[in-house]
């Protein structure tokens, strides 16, 4: 089942992870306690020039000098420690640390390498070998924050009240084909982007393949992982806008897109011969973010239940009207989305 | 005369309390296994070749057909074919042909292949209610789309896209020339694919002014013989398909035995009437890949770029790396012929032990060109015993774009797959040139059968995606998650990329 | 009659003692149960029997409000999530606000009002047999697959406030019994599979009139203008809609 929910002020006025926090235990319905996350973007002010890098160790005295010297091969630590956990229900298991770092691409084997490319390396390299180390956030300025647990849990165990971010996304997990991990629970991270899902990829084989064939590796057992993956690819690497790649990813029917005019039918026909191993099938709700922009869409057929509306300066997207007005009781209007179509929340400047 | 006469392939007999002695069998068999003497029919078993045509049209059920009558000591290793085969070539020296696709008891990987649908964690969708896309593109796709977006939300497309082929199902009709098969058996296979809007292949016997008026829907063929291979030929076409080889006989070219080379044949083909059409095994302009990228630019140029190019090889044990090499020549589509493919005609040595099953070959090329990052390049189009709609969907599965169907088109227009084409005496009149046989076949019947065929694997397929979880077919293609394997080996499982069942 | 009213406070309450809370009145004798502050709390008047009892629920409800419900009234103030009316057999389902997916899912009897929109495969799968025969109307607009599978039953779409009551894709998909009344004009292109549309006669007016003028007077509109409105009728083309796809072996 699992349980979105997903807010941007788009002044970047932040605010702090408690109302996120009530509105994902409001869904606890949707979840089954295995697995709980958030995401905040704006929360590393200081670091803000920084990858900050969120890492799970099995095992921290084995496996951190490892990551520490594969670190220093391509750039600095600017600061690095374990981030903080308090009392909870919840046992670790792993050992969570964040190093803010600094890529230095200049050391890439290959030339014109970008410092995203340079990190998303890293991180491929690092989550495909058996060496402990998980990289679960690799973005500037932002943070994701998982566990196996209800969203209070894992809100407790990090204390989620303590950051303030002007964009959060928050999950609550029900996981379908694997037990809960702490890898597991999204929102999923690359770089810039973070994703949530309610849901299931039927295409999952296909889209797996397609990316893997531009050198993603899928190493976290989840469908979800190539969401973030196939976004990256669309946006960061191939220059379309956000409502481009969700058309690629959820596009209109053929017999919606023979009835367009010609210049329209064109670019849809373009799309879908293009990007077709990157179409997902299944029922979905997905809210993916980077630190300019929330959006969020269903798939094309609707299997799955989205609403979003608009307060002041905040987006609000969720799988259910009651988690938003928990956040925002004086919300006026919420809408239901079209089926495949993005709702969009940008930051003004 | 040692070795003497073998025992009979097939028994007839005709039941005398049934049989009106109307004589539908007499004119109706073209082997001469009956004749009408007096008041009784007179069969002679000997030249039964169990096509059916009698029993097909006997309106009282009155005949039986008895394969292998007579039986060998049982040999696992000497088989009843194995013998007769040396009797043969103790007889006359020769290569051995037949017709139609591999006879050997191979264990077919299709039927190890397991289909999955959805339950409880994700829904099937429904596709008798809601929409279900199975349109499928031919042809060479961008890897990347330039676009130059507006802020109010219109875009400018400026890449350039290759012309594809738009087909409505991804069942298309593969190549079976004129002189393999019959004027009329063409007609009825290019009525059909024009209707259901998919496509049909010449074969490499050109393309007769008869099928003009369904040249949108055709695919013209290049092979090494070149035969009928003209501007106007190339023009028309709505796609070129250059055959390198096939599934039924890797490594050698097309046969049609003089028997099938009629007078029409004759003027299509410009070869002399009555003269074997063996075509040499290259192409004797391609002798590397580089060549072939040669020939696939000269037939663009030729055409201004405005159709595309299909390559046909074979599946032997490199197609992968030769597919890379296709896909990297400008091509646009390479079509795997896997190793049960059918034939007119083809050496018995090569037709069942030569190639690789289109399976694993598909599998390992559709992988291959991922990893090359150049799957966009080319569709893949796979051919060789595809039977029914369950093979198109795992075969999908494994990496297809779509299929091209062969023998199971001819079944469709009344084939029972005897496998004596090669003689040019189909009683069907479907392989053969003969007036008097060709005049049976009617190109309208017959199209509705073939298209009632497809549309009928069509709708399964529907259902099998639907059940699947899948509303688009791009979503199946390649996804071999919804396939397990039931007891195949771990090495072939890792060549399919497929998990085992229960895993 | 003694009208017993009785309030609960649905803030912070899970959904189960809420439920629990909600029977224990109606055995007591309320006939009046007002629930304030609900939050998205599911499952509220499943199964409840009990005819003479209306139950205002202040807020958000969450999902499958009033399943396999027979008998009472709801009064939702509020947008009502996925399913309201799921399987329900006998009873008022009154929104004033929009609901969400599915409403009405496998409805068996009794009435659904929606005020404004509903969202996608409304109606689906409503059935009816003799008297017992479902209504659903809906102020605004469905989306796309509505009444899809339709075997019974009565869906109204009013399209008010200049919505386009109808206008995405797959309406009536495999409806082989009950009917669809839309005002205004449906394209053809939405119509689903079996479906198809055709003008309303007048004694099918006279059927819908008194459903409209009951729809108006909850919410309190003025049905004039919608009675004497131009209506199209969706129903099934025939009983076997895939008839044609199945053969024997």
């Amino acid at each position: 089942m699992c349980g979105i929910i997903g807010v941007i002020d788009k002044r970047r006025q932040c605010m702090d992870g408690s109302s996120i926090r009530n509105s994902l235990a409001m869904m606890d319905e949707r979840g089954n306690g295995e697995g709980a996350g958030y995401v905040a973007y704006g929360i590393y002010p200081d670091f803000a020039d920084s990858y900050a890098l969120h890492v799970f160790f099995d095992n921290v005295h084995e496996n951190k000098p490892v990551l520490d010297k594969e670190l220093e091969r391509w750039g600095s630590v600017i600061h690095d420690e374990e981030i903080p956990t308090y009392a909870s229900r919840i046992k670790k298991v792993h050992t969570p640390w964040r190093y803010f770092f600094k890529p230095d691409p200049g050391l890439a084997p290959e030339r014109n390498t970008s410092a995203d490319d340079l990190i998303m390396h890293i991180v491929m390299s690092a989550n495909s070998a058996p060496n402990g180390i998980l990289i679960f956030s690799s973005g500037k300025n932002l943070g994701v924050f998982k566990a196996s647990g209800w969203p209070e849990e894992v809100a407790d165990l990090y204390r989620i009240q303590d950051y303030k971010g002007y964009l959060w996304l928050g999950h609550n997990r029900y996981p379908t084909n694997t037990a809960g991990w702490w890898g597991g629970a999204h929102p999923f991270n690359l770089l810039g982007w973070s994703v949530v899902h309610n849901g299931e990829i039927t295409s999952y084989g296909t889209n797996q393949r397609y990316i893997e064939s531009y050198g993603y590796k899928c190493t976290m057992f989840t469908d979800t992982e190539v969401v973030a993956y196939l976004i990256d690819l669309l946006v960061r690497k191939h220059g379309l806008s956000e409502k481009m790649a969700v058309r690629a990813l959820a596009p209109p029917f053929w017999n919606e897109i023979d009835r367009m005019p010609a210049k329209e039918q064109e670019l849809n026909r373009a799309i879908r011969l293009t990007y077709g191993s990157a179409l997902m099938n299944g029922p979905f709700a997905i809210c993916v973010a980077n630190e300019h922009a929330l959006v969020g869409f269903t798939d094309r057929i609707k299997l799955r239940p989205l609403v979003s509306g608009e307060h002041g300066d905040r987006l609000y997207i969720s799988s259910e009207e009651a988690a938003i007005r928990r956040i925002e009781p004086h919300i006026r209007d919420v809408h239901m989305p079209k089926a495949g179509e993005p709702v969009i929340g940008r930051v003004i400047a | 005369m040692t070795i003497g006469s073998i025992p009979l392939r097939f028994k007839v007999e005709i039941d005398p309390e049934l049989c009106m002695l109307c004589g539908r069998c007499v004119e109706n068999c073209s082997y001469g296994v009956y004749r009408m003497e007096g008041d009784k029919i007179r069969v002679n078993s000997r030249n039964c070749v169990a096509c059916h045509r009698c029993t097909a049209f006997c309106p009282r059920d009155a005949i039986s057909i008895y394969e292998k009558p007579t039986d060998y000591r049982s040999h696992p290793v000497w088989t009843r074919e194995i013998r007769e085969a040396v009797f043969n070539q103790a007889k006359t020296g020769k290569i051995i042909l037949a017709g139609m696709g591999n006879v050997l008891p191979y264990p077919m990987i299709f039927d190890r292949l397991l289909l999955d649908a959805c339950q409880v964690t994700n829904p099937s969708i429904d596709p008798l209610r809601e929409p279900m896309e199975l349109r499928t593109y031919i042809g060479k796709k961008p890897i990347a789309l330039s676009l130059k977006e507006y802020p109010n939300g219109d875009a400018d497309l400026l890449t350039k896209l290759s012309p594809n082929l738009q087909i409505e199902t991804p069942i298309m009709i593969g190549h079976m020339s004129y002189g393999a098969i019959s004027l009329p058996a063409q007609q009825a296979l290019a009525k059909a694919v024009s209707r259901i809007g998919t496509f049909m292949g010449t074969g490499e016997g050109g393309l007769h002014e008869s099928l003009y008026p369904y040249q949108k829907n055709i695919i013209v063929q290049v092979a090494s013989g070149r035969f009928g291979v003209d501007i106007n030929y190339l023009e028309r076409g709505a796609a070129i398909e250059i055959k390198i080889g096939q599934g039924a006989k890797p490594g050698i070219g097309g046969h049609l035995p003089g028997e099938k080379v009629c007078a029409d044949v004759s003027c299509t083909r410009m070869i002399p009437e009555g003269s074997d059409a063996i075509s040499p095994a290259p192409h004797h302009d391609i002798y590397s890949i580089e060549d072939l990228k040669q020939l696939v630019r000269s037939l663009k140029e030729a055409t201004e770029w405005k159709k595309p190019v299909f390559v046909k090889i074979a599946a032997v044990h490199n197609a992968a790396a030769i597919a890379a090499g296709i896909a990297r020549s400008s091509a646009d589509a390479v079509v795997i012929d896997g190793f049960r493919g059918g034939t007119g005609a083809a050496p018995v040595v090569f037709r069942d032990h030569v190639g690789i099953p289109i399976e694993a070959a598909v599998a390992s090329v559709d992988a291959k060109l991922r990893q090359q990052g150049i799957r966009n390049e080319v569709s893949i189009i796979a051919s060789g015993g595809i039977r029914q709609s369950a093979d198109v969907a795992k075969v999908i599965c494994l990496g297809a774009d779509a299929v091209y169907i062969g023998t199971s088109a001819l079944v469709a227009m009344g084939c029972r797959v005897c496998g004596t084409c090669n003689r040019g005496q189909c009683a069907w009149g479907i392989a053969t040139q003969k007036p008097e046989l060709t005049k049976r076949l009617d190109p309208e019947t017959n199209a509705v059968q073939v298209e009632n065929l497809i549309h009928g694997w069509t709708l399964e397929l529907a259902e099998l995606m639907g059940a699947a979880g899948i509303n688009s077919i791009e979503s199946l293609r390649g996804n071999r998650d919804r396939l397990r394997g039931y007891m195949l080996d771990e090495g072939l499982l890792n060549v399919l990329d497929v998990k085992t069942m229960g895993a | 009659m003694k009208v017993t009213t009785v309030t609960i406070d649905a803030k912070d309450l899970h959904y189960t003692p809420l439920n629990q809370r909600i029977r224990k009145a109606i055995a007591e004798g309320a006939t009046k149960i007002v629930i304030n502050n609900v939050l998205g709390q599911r499952f509220i008047g499943d199964g409840l029997r009990g005819d003479g009892v209306e139950i205002t629920v202040n807020g958000v409800p969450g999902g499958d409000l009033a399943m396999f419900m027979s008998g009472p009234t709801i009064i939702v103030h509020g947008n009502a999530d996925h399913a309201p009316g799921n399987t329900m057999d006998k009873g008022r389902v009154i929104i004033h606000g929009s609901a969400g997916d599915a409403v009405a899912h496998s409805m068996r009897g009794g009435c659904i009002y929606v005020r404004d929109n509903i969202g996608y495969r409304g109606g689906i799968h409503m059935k009816q047999y003799m008297e017992k025969r479902p209504i659903v109307v809906v102020g605004g607009s469905a989306r796309a697959f509505l009444g899809e599978y339709m075997a019974g039953g009565l869906l109204i779409v009013l399209g008010l406030g200049g919505a386009t009551p109808i206008s995405e894709q797959g309406v009536g998909s495999g409806i082989h019994g009950g009917e669809i009344f839309v005002r205004g004009k449906v394209d053809d292109l939405c119509l689903g599979v079996g479906a198809k549309q055709m003008p309303v006669t007048d004694e099918q007016r006279a059927m819908i009139k008194p459903i409209i003028e009951d729809f108006a007077k909850c919410y309190g509109i003025d049905p004039a203008p919608l009675i004497a409105s131009e209506f199209t009728r969706i129903a099934a083309a025939s009983a076997r809609p895939f008839a044609s796809k199945y053969t024997w072996e």
